[in-house]
């Protein structure tokens, strides 16, 4: 089973919602839908469930063209970002509704009910009605009704976003296992980073309804090929700096030189991005290699262990995490280190010319 | 500007009762200090909105006084209590201009037009809003919409306190980071009282310089970011804060000693000895926990799950029945499925019957 986009485009009025994409994605695998709010997320997933029809392109499944095949004939289920059950039914019938319309057979119901509550641990809640339960446990429950169809493709849409933090961190924790027990095509749509990161899968980048990368989380997270993709899977954003390469010299403003080491030497003069992460910024030199900057801070802010210090360089603003706890006040200056090795460079078509030295220095 | 009391209050929605489950905010004493930064922390249903609208005075407790220094304004309305409040939507004049919503509650205070526009200008050069002022509010993104209604709670500087309810919630990640540090920034430009209410961890600890941590309409603990995740005084705050939270483990305690399904671990402090019928655990970070080659000094675990979240990588063990979660940042050397689990006694705290309690060093 496969589901393919071949350059889809969804055009309402004179605007692209989604602009030339093509992604296929195989049964048994998460895939992931990651960028801010109006980034085509939605769209995309209503062209997938043919809830929408592309306005150019085609939708395939299993290899057969389903583009103008209305949600109704298509084995799809989604779940939204609001738990919608019903609340004058109980969680089993809640769960078993989509079979009832289906017909299935009494026995078969109940088989599939229990097996779907036993894995998103339900099993002791299905005589009680979805007012009873906490947030976390009616969000399963509307996972549950997706699940027990059975479905090829599974669309959920921001399924964690009106959850408790903590209950979040719960289901992330458990979603994958929830995936990889069932053979259906997942799709899931974020704006977190951070929750792409904890399910794994893969993950396809969205930027005004473009996908600017698709692959597996982690090497799309450690090898972004453009520069909006390396935003994009940032949280805590990517400090960045736009420098000129000239002459064996590359600088910033005309203030800060960048030495040319490591991979450096070989980029002919040009415009770059260079791009590191927060916690490759340093309070104190890491190596010989190490660049000084004076910077001043803007503000800082304690989390338990860490400290986020958000300052500015000549009018960029960057965020340096650095381990323990350290107050610094509002406008002090401060000495602060960059390390070569960690740097991303891009292009000045925002393409990826250097990764950091080491998979540990992503 | 003041410091506000809260003294003796407990709020039941039910009416005044003897029964303390009536309660949804249990008997409680507080009090913020004139120019603090407060989150009030916790999940759905721990009565944290509640405690809000008691200050804010859209609700008058069951029990006790709100003291605004040494005023008593229990049953003063909302409106002549000289607060400001930002809810999670942005409230704002879509058919205005930033300026007119920024210059808004000055005017309706009947401030001329000479004493507004100077702070109108610098309130929006602070939030970033000054290439926006005369453009309506309709045309602006969520975040910038957001930005208004704080420079709305902002622009008066004779409040007694600024309350905000949850304000980032519909802001996307990376813009999160931006609110985040210019609230704290104009927090400490201002010196007004702040009082942050939210569920999450890391919007209270990188805000506030107190948090206050509330459960099932009681205050577990009120501390620094620093407190509550190096000692939290009861397990539900190791479990709330942090990501993921504390291990928290039964154990069997014996002077500076604990069994852990009878394998010891020696603390660095001596406990007292409990009562038999006391409930026992061990408390330890995910950060404070290593992993070492099977068979050296430390708990025989198995690996059940490595996730790979970029910075760092958390791995879940187990050890029996018990599960423990390991944040490390590399794993490479290990082979197989086995491992040793190394705790850092310096940061192992111990749990009686939920609360922490205290050691005496050798």
């Amino acid at each position: 089973m496969q589901l393919e986009l071949r350059n889809v485009c969804k055009k309402v009025g004179s605007e692209f919602h989604i602009s030339d994409v093509s992604l296929t994605f195989e049964s048994g695998t998460l895939n992931i839908l990651l960028g801010p709010t109006l980034s085509g997320k939605t769209s995309l997933m209503r062209l997938m469930a043919g809830l929408d029809k592309p306005s150019s392109g085609t939708v395939h499944f299993s290899g057969q063209d389903v583009t103008g095949v209305p949600v109704q004939k298509r084995n799809a289920a989604m779940v939204y970002q609001q738990f919608i059950n019903y609340p004058n039914l109980t969680v089993f019938e809640n769960i078993a509704s989509p079979l009832r319309i289906a017909r299935v057979a009494a026995p078969e119901i109940k088989k599939r009910v229990a097996k779907v509550a036993e894995l998103l641990k339900l099993k002791n809640m299905l005589k009680r009605s979805p007012q009873e339960l906490s947030g976390g446990q009616q969000q399963r429950t509307a996972l549950a009704r997706a699940l027990v169809k059975e479905a090829d493709l599974v669309l959920l849409d921001e399924p964690l976003a009106n959850l408790d933090y903590k209950l979040r961190e719960e289901l992330r924790e458990e979603l994958p296992r929830i995936f990889s027990e069932t053979g259906s095509i997942f799709v899931y749509a974020t704006t977190e980073p951070s929750e792409a990161l904890l399910l794994g899968g893969n993950t396809a980048s969205l930027h005004q309804g473009k996908v600017t990368q698709f692959g597996p989380t982690i090497g799309v997270f450690s090898r972004p090929q453009n520069l909006i993709t390396a935003k994009t899977l940032s949280d805590p954003p990517l400090n960045t700096l736009p420098v000129t390469k000239l002459n064996n010299k590359m600088m910033f403003k005309s203030q800060v030189e960048i030495p040319i080491l490591g991979r450096l030497p070989h980029l002919p003069d040009d415009d770059y991005t260079i791009a590191f992460r927060p916690h490759h910024l340093y309070l104190s030199p890491t190596s010989d290699q190490a660049i000084a900057v004076k910077a001043k801070v803007v503000v800082t802010e304690i989390t338990g262990s860490e400290s986020y210090v958000h300052i500015d360089i000549a009018g960029i603003r960057w965020v340096l995490l650095a381990p323990g706890i350290h107050n610094f006040d509002v406008h002090e200056t401060i000495d602060i280190f960059m390390d070569p090795s960690k740097f991303y460079v891009f292009d000045s078509n925002d393409s990826l010319v250097v990764t950091p030295e080491t998979v540990a220095d992503v | 500007m003041a410091n506000i009391t809260l003294k003796d209050i407990a709020h039941s929605y039910t009416g005044a009762s003897d029964n303390p489950d009536d309660y949804a905010l249990q008997k409680l004493n507080l009090t913020w200090r004139d120019g603090g930064a407060y989150a009030l922390l916790g999940p759905s249903g721990c009565g944290k909105t509640t405690l809000l609208n008691i200050i804010s005075g859209l609700l008058i407790p069951t029990k006790g006084q709100v003291l605004f220094n040494d005023d008593d304004i229990t049953r003063l309305p909302t409106e002549q209590r000289n607060i400001a409040q930002i809810f999670q939507f942005p409230v704002i004049y879509d058919t205005m201009t930033v300026f007119q919503n920024l210059a808004f509650p000055l005017k309706n205070r009947g401030r001329t037009q000479a004493e507004i526009e100077p702070r109108v200008i610098e309130l929006a050069k602070m939030l970033g809003l000054e290439k926006d002022l005369y453009t309506k509010a309709q045309h602006l993104t969520a975040d910038a919409k957001q930005k208004i209604s704080l420079g709305r709670g902002l622009i008066r500087q004779s409040v007694n306190a600024i309350l905000f309810d949850e304000p980032l919630t519909v802001i996307d990640p990376q813009l999160k980071w931006e609110l985040r540090s210019q609230l704290k920034y104009l927090h400490k430009q201002f010196g007004f009282t702040m009082i942050y209410v939210t569920h999450d961890q890391t919007e209270a600890l990188t805000f506030a310089d107190e948090v206050i941590v509330m459960y099932e309409g009681q205050i577990v603990q009120v501390g620094t970011p620093e407190a509550l995740f190096q000692r939290p005084e009861h397990t539900f705050v190791g479990y709330f804060i942090g990501s993921p939270g504390m291990n928290i483990v039964p154990c069997v305690l014996q002077g500076n000693k604990v069994l852990i399904e009878g394998h010891e671990i020696t603390l660095d402090c001596h406990y007292p000895e409990q009562a038999a019928s006391a409930k026992i655990e061990v408390g330890v970070r995910p950060e404070y926990l290593s992993l070492a080659q099977p068979d050296k000094k430390g708990l025989p675990v198995k690996i059940i799950k490595v996730d790979d979240v970029g910075r760092h990588k958390i791995v879940r063990v187990a050890l029996n029945d018990h599960l423990f979660h390991v944040v490390i940042s590399e794993i490479s050397a290990m082979t197989g499925d086995e491992a040793s689990l190394v705790f850092d006694t310096a940061h192992t705290n111990i749990y009686v019957n939920d609360h922490l309690i205290a050691g005496e060093k050798p």
